[in-house]
This record gives structure tokens, sequence and C-alpha cells, in this order.
């Protein structure tokens, strides 16, 4: 493979991903217990506790189960943690306390490459995560495959854009205590008004419209659909607003972290 | 103590200069940090970036390799122009930056290993190259220690060995020293200058004028973002300072005036006077008897005293 100085980003930002995965591999006993266990404690706390006052749920013109109704939505969930949390505070820790950005960068490495190296990490956590929990949840019957097997490729597209979201962040906080602030305004309120726990539908028409702008309420939607297997062509549109949210701060990431590091 | 440079048919660059700097300019918004200046460091030799404080040594040095750009002038290393070929240049370098960014992550061997991978080095080359690397450092009994649990010596000769992964043609050093206890500084220099034996060019910075007369072939000292001289530590010593100097504890106001009328070129700290003279033994005796009996003595001149000098003595914050 021929690379000259002028490509920026060459195959080399995968040298950035093995460095995350080695690092993943000396404790992935740790690491792939909170996916495995989490989907459990929902589907419990839910399926259990909650489905008795909530009874079942209106899907699409179907009637299913408050638990089959939360289970795709967990991993739309996750998917979207695993990614933002990996590139805000984890890269933070790298890139602000460790300097390992900064050995990169001595390096034949380009700082598009760590950069992409890091965001694609960020959407293999969200990968792994996915895949723990897929074999969970279908122990309890709710997904249906192969249709289900679609969550692997939305799990690197949820992936993708929200760990650009998260590099993003990282890019511009001034220390790790700022990152409350996107958690609280934008990561929090996903997490309840995407869809996840009850349907957008419950809303009313003006927070309907604002909660379509979330990106995690169609990563949540699709994550249902390749659940259930009801596969229609008006997720494409759904797929291209995730597209659209990685192309707008996959850039912009990278633009935020050099203005950050190359001084 | 043979750190494995490759099977021995290595070449190294054979170019005449391994850096070329002309009109180099650095500016931070309105503060210039380098003011357009030029050096250029022979290949094989050991060239020194000295200053204080706030100097520009660590931006020019940045620039260099290829981690700040520059803000104007022309910049060749290896006769590779680092803006437009930056990769290649990268990959035959070795970088010691002055901030420990070794991996905590990671062991020391491993350390190794996952920057190896980052010059595409085969994984099993990397091992063997590691493996010796540590040999040479005396890590080897440190494999597999995590990083945290190294001294501050281990981790800088860690830092060391991690930066020649790449069998680096130049060698880049930020402060190599910095913080070490004098047997680690010295384990460190003994290092340096095993691997300049071997043929490898050093472009360093420090502000231990020890250090820089010890292993610098040629050296530039810089202030404000500007050159001040360059030359070879001992011509610059000669040049500026003369063969000796002759310091003064608690100087009277008859010894004074006699310096004074000497006509030696002297510094006045107020509770310690600074006289530079040639071979003049006879000043040193009138001194000791006629004004002083303690207090006073007479040394070689060293870098110190022509870096005082350039610098000035103020603190630099």
């Amino acid at each position: 493979m021929i690379e000259t100085s002028s490509t920026r980003i060459s195959r080399r930002f995968l040298r950035v991903w093995q460095r995350n995965l080695k690092v993943y591999k000396k404790s992935w006993k740790i690491s792939f217990i909170p996916p495995f266990l989490e989907p459990l404690f929902y589907l419990i706390a839910f399926g259990v506790g909650m489905s008795g006052l909530v009874g079942e749920i209106h899907h699409q013109g179907s009637q299913i189960s408050y638990v089959s109704f939360i289970a795709p939505a967990l991993i739309g969930v996750s998917i979207m943690y695993n990614s933002f949390f990996e590139t805000t505070y984890a890269s933070f820790v790298r890139m602000y306390y460790q300097k390992t950005f900064d050995a990169m960068l001595a390096t034949p490495l380009s700082l598009e490459e760590v950069i992409t190296g890091e965001i694609v990490w960020g959407a293999t956590k969200s990968l792994i995560a996915t895949v723990i929990m897929m074999v969970v949840i279908s122990f309890f019957g709710f997904i249906r495959f192969p249709e289900g097997f679609l969550l692997l490729p939305l799990a690197i597209l949820g992936g993708i854009a929200f760990g650009s979201i998260g590099m993003f962040f990282s890019g511009i906080v001034a220390n790790i205590e700022m990152f409350n602030l996107p958690v609280f305004l934008f990561i929090t309120p996903m997490f309840l008004f995407s869809g996840t726990f009850f349907p957008i539908e419950n809303l009313p028409h003006w927070a309907q419209q604002a909660a379509l702008l979330l990106p995690l309420t169609h990563l949540t939607s699709l994550a249902r659909a390749f659940s259930y297997g009801q596969i229609h062509l008006s997720m494409l549109w759904e797929i291209a607003y995730l597209l659209l949210f990685s192309i707008i701060f996959f850039p912009l990431a990278i633009l935020k972290m050099r203005q950050r590091l190359i001084k | 103590m043979n750190p494995e440079r490759g099977s021995g048919t290595r070449t190294y660059f054979s170019g005449q200069h391994i850096v070329k700097a002309e009109n180099l300019l650095k500016k931070f918004d309105d503060f210039v940090a380098v003011n357009r200046i030029s050096f250029q460091a022979k290949t094989g030799e050991c060239f020194g970036i000295l200053g204080p404080n706030g100097a520009g040594k660590t931006t020019t040095i940045r620039m260099v390799y290829g981690f700040s750009p520059m803000s104007g002038g022309s910049l060749k290393v290896f006769d590779l122009d680092i803006v437009t070929d930056w990769r290649q240049i990268k990959s035959r370098i070795g970088v010691c930056q002055q901030e420990n960014s070794l991996d905590p992550d990671l062991t020391v061997l491993q350390n190794l290993e996952v920057f190896a991978r980052y010059f595409n080095i085969p994984q099993k080359e990397a091992r063997k190259k590691a493996t010796g690397l540590l040999d040479f450092m005396a890590l080897d009994h440190r494999l597999n220690a995590p990083v945290a649990e190294l001294s501050g010596g281990m981790m800088r000769r860690l830092v060391l060995a991690r930066s020649l992964i790449n069998n680096p043609d130049l060698l880049i050093l930020d402060e190599p020293t910095t913080g070490l206890d004098p047997q680690s500084r010295h384990q460190i220099w003994e290092r340096l200058e095993a691997l300049r034996e071997q043929g490898i060019s050093i472009l360093m910075t420090t502000h231990y004028m020890e250090e820089a007369s010890r292993l610098c072939d040629r050296l530039i000292i810089i202030d404000h973002g500007l050159i001040l001289v360059e030359g070879k530590p001992g011509e610059l010593i000669q040049q500026h300072v003369g063969k000796h100097v002759i310091e003064i504890a608690g100087p009277t106001q008859e010894l004074r005036s006699f310096i004074q009328s000497t006509q030696f070129p002297y510094e006045d700290l107020g509770h310690r006077l600074i006289v530079y003279c040639e071979e003049r033994e006879d000043l040193y005796q009138r001194i000791t008897r006629d004004f002083c009996k303690e207090g006073c003595l007479m040394r070689m001149a060293t870098l110190e005293d022509v870096f005082l000098k350039l610098t000035g003595r103020e603190l630099r914050e």
C-alpha cells in the first residue's frame, strides 16, 4: 500500500482502533458484563414490574406486550450510550490526561486517522454491546431472525453517528466535568423521549415533532423494525437521517479536534 | 549494549544536512513564538536548541517533527519538505516529547509493540525489536510491568526505547532528562552516546548546560524566538566568556572599584561579583591576597556562563 502524505486518512486509522481493542481485550471479562446485565435488569424491571400497570401497547396496528416493545429500544439506547460515552469520557481521558493522541501524532499517523480510529472504535463498542444484548434478548424470543441480523449494521451506523457527536463534544469542552451538559441536555432527554419507553404518539403534537428531530428516535424505530422483522421502504429516510448526523458531525469532530490539539 | 539497529545492512540518510530550517516562523495569534530563524543540523551530529523557558525551543522542534504547522518559512528534514512529505519524514524520525505520553493502559512491552504498529512494523519484527531495545535500555526485567509501576528514570528510558522502535535516522529529544535524578540522567546520556556512535543524528532541546556541553556537537541559544548565538560549546565559551570565571561572594566597595579599574568584563549581582578572565592567575591571587580571604573562587568557564550572560538572569516564568 502506497501512502502519500497528501492522503490525510488512510487505512492506518485501524492502528488506533487496534490499540483500543488491545486495551479492551485486557479487561473484556469486566467490559462485557454491563451490556449483558443491563438488558436483563430492564427486562425484569419493566417486564415483570411495569407490564402489569401498562398492559399491551399499540404498535404499527398490532397489540404487543410492553416488554417486547422496550426490548429493541434498549438496543438502540445501548448503541447510543456505548459510542457516545466512548468518544466523550474515554477519548477525553486518552487525549487530555494520558497524552495518547500526542504520542500518536509523533508517528506517521495523521490527526484525521487518530480521530477516525477513535470514532470507529466507539462504533465497535456499540457493535459489541449489541451482539451481547441480542443474545440475551433473543433468549426471551423478542428478536425475529434473520431480519434481526440487520441490528448489526445498524449498530455501526448509529455508533458512527453518536461517536462523531461525542467526539465533537470532546473537541470543545474545557474539562471533563463539562460533559455533564451534553449528557443532561441531549443524551438523557433522548433516552426518555425517543419512543423508547412509550410510543411518541402519546406525546402532544409539538413534542412529537420535536422527538422526530432526535436521532435516537430513528435509531430506536429502526431497531424495533429489525427486531420485529417489519421492513419497509420508509425506513430509508430514518437511515438517511442517521447518515446525515454522521456526515455533519464526523468532519466537525475532526475540525474541532484539530483546533484543540494542533497548535 | 546493542540496540539492534536493523540487521547491519541499514543505510542512514546520507545528505549533508538532516534538518534545514529557513526563516522559520511561528505565530500564535499576535504572539511571535519563533521569529524567522534559520539553522541547519548536519547529518550525524547532535544539534542542541537551548534557551530559557518560553524561548521557543519546544515550538521549534514541534514544527520539525510535523506536530505544529509553520506560520512561515521553509523546513526540510532528510531533504524532504515537512509540508508535503510529512508522513515519510515522520516514519523516519523518533520523538521523545517533554510530557510523559506512555500508554498507562498497557505494559512496558505492549507500549513498544502498539507503537510499532503505528509505523506499520510487522508484529514479529516489532516483538524482536522491542525486546532488543528494552534490553539496551536496561528494562528487560520489567517487560510485563504496567507503566504506572515504573520509576521516573525507567519511564524516560522507556520513552527513549519507544522512540527507537522504527530505527529512526533522526532522534528528536525535548528536554530528555528534565526531572531525573543524577544516576538516571547519566544512564540516559550513556545510551544517547552509544546511539551517536552508531550514526544516529540527534536534535535536542535542553536547559541543562552540562547536558548540552556533554552531548551537543553544535548548538544554538535562542531567546524570544530569535537565535542569539550558534556554534560548538567550547568555542562559544571561549568567545563569550573566556577561559576562567572568578566568583566573589559579598564584595566590598574597595574590591568593586579595583575590579572596575582592571577593565575585565564583570557582572555585579549586588551580593556577588562575577569576573570573566583569560588565564590570569595573578588577578585571582591579587584579589584573595588584598581583598578577601574567603568567599572567592576561580573556576573554568562553562556554557552556563555563556547562557546567563546572553539571556540575562531574571526569572522566566
